[in-house]
């Protein structure tokens, strides 16, 4: 790959992503919302949590990869489920996964 | 913001291990030290950086790498549009401070159930620095440790769930949550990655109805 084709990737990606990331802040801002568009930000979180767990357990190149991931992902659940503290679901979660790849 | 550190602390070790891969991947797919710090330093998002690269290093061209980074990156339109009421300050700031959201640093600062600028800010600048600095130490030493062989890859996912769990209290977004995990599990296998997130933002809807 030549460098001007990656350094154009690199400028593209980096200016478009910044401007994902700041839209939030620079578009609504502090402004009140109307009670109909905050209820929807409101759950807006809860959605995307939800969403990021589903793609990180069980996501692959375009299916579903079913692996140890959803084993040590389990794991935490109930760890989570225990009201263990966060590093303790995730040490839980890792360990379990790389032992299930150890076998 | 110190809160905002510490808060991020346990997690330290993914974005070290997971931005040393990077940068190794990087520089086999020809960014260079220089391309792959800049592209951790601008960009600052695991998935779409790794899916970019993997597409030059697999000689795809760099309209497929731009378009599969922004497709994963898409999302970070919701994570922003979520946390938009929390930054302080003039409009040029509150732009820059933004930078500091990244999955983790967005889904930390909503741990007690409504989100904090201080753990935002506190918990970016560290993954931020960890990120930008695994890139550069993974061109000149290679893989530090690969993060699947210690199961990082599922202690990810299980962190946003723990954070999850806070939310599932209210019906509301027990019902939100669910709908957004079944949108996402029903698009991965047919949409391009990183689509199946942005459409769960439509669960968000289910807000409308008192």
């Amino acid at each position: 790959m030549t460098w001007p084709v990656t350094w154009l990737v690199i400028a593209v990606v980096g200016a478009v992503t910044m401007a994902f990331k700041a839209s939030g802040p620079v578009l609504l801002g502090k402004r009140e919302l109307p009670p109909r568009v905050s209820s929807v930000v409101e759950v807006l979180a809860p959605a995307m949590l939800a969403a990021l767990v589903v793609t990180q357990t069980v996501g692959g190149d375009g299916e579903i990869v079913v692996d140890e991931r959803l084993f040590g992902v389990a794991a935490g659940g109930i760890a989570v489920w225990l009201r263990a503290p966060l590093l303790a679901v995730m040490v839980i979660a890792a360990a379990t996964a790389a032992l299930i790849r150890l076998l | 913001m110190p809160d905002g550190v510490r808060a991020a602390l346990p997690l330290a070790l993914g974005p070290l291990l997971f931005s040393a891969s990077f940068g190794v991947l990087a520089v086999d797919a020809g960014l260079g030290t220089l391309g792959a710090v800049a592209m951790s330093a601008t960009t600052f998002a695991g998935s779409a950086q790794f899916a970019a690269v993997s597409i030059l290093d697999s000689g795809g061209g760099a309209a497929a790498a731009i378009v599969a980074a922004l497709l994963l990156n898409a999302r970070y339109i919701s994570l922003s549009l979520a946390v938009a009421s929390i930054f302080p300050g003039s409009r040029r700031r509150r732009a820059l401070e933004a930078q500091l959201i990244v999955d983790e640093s967005w889904a930390l600062a909503g741990r007690s159930g409504r989100f904090e600028y201080g753990i935002l800010v506190g918990a970016g600048i560290l993954l931020y620095v960890l990120w930008v600095g695994g890139t550069a130490l993974g061109t000149v030493a290679g893989d530090l440790l690969d993060p699947e062989a210690i199961g990082l890859d599922a202690a990810f996912p299980a962190l946003f769930l723990a954070l999850l769990a806070p939310y599932l209290r209210d019906r509301r977004a027990l019902v939100t949550a669910a709908v957004a995990g079944a949108i996402t599990l029903v698009l991965l296998p047919l949409a391009p990655a990183g689509v199946p997130i942005v459409a769960a933002s439509v669960a968000a809807l289910i807000g409308l109805r008192r």
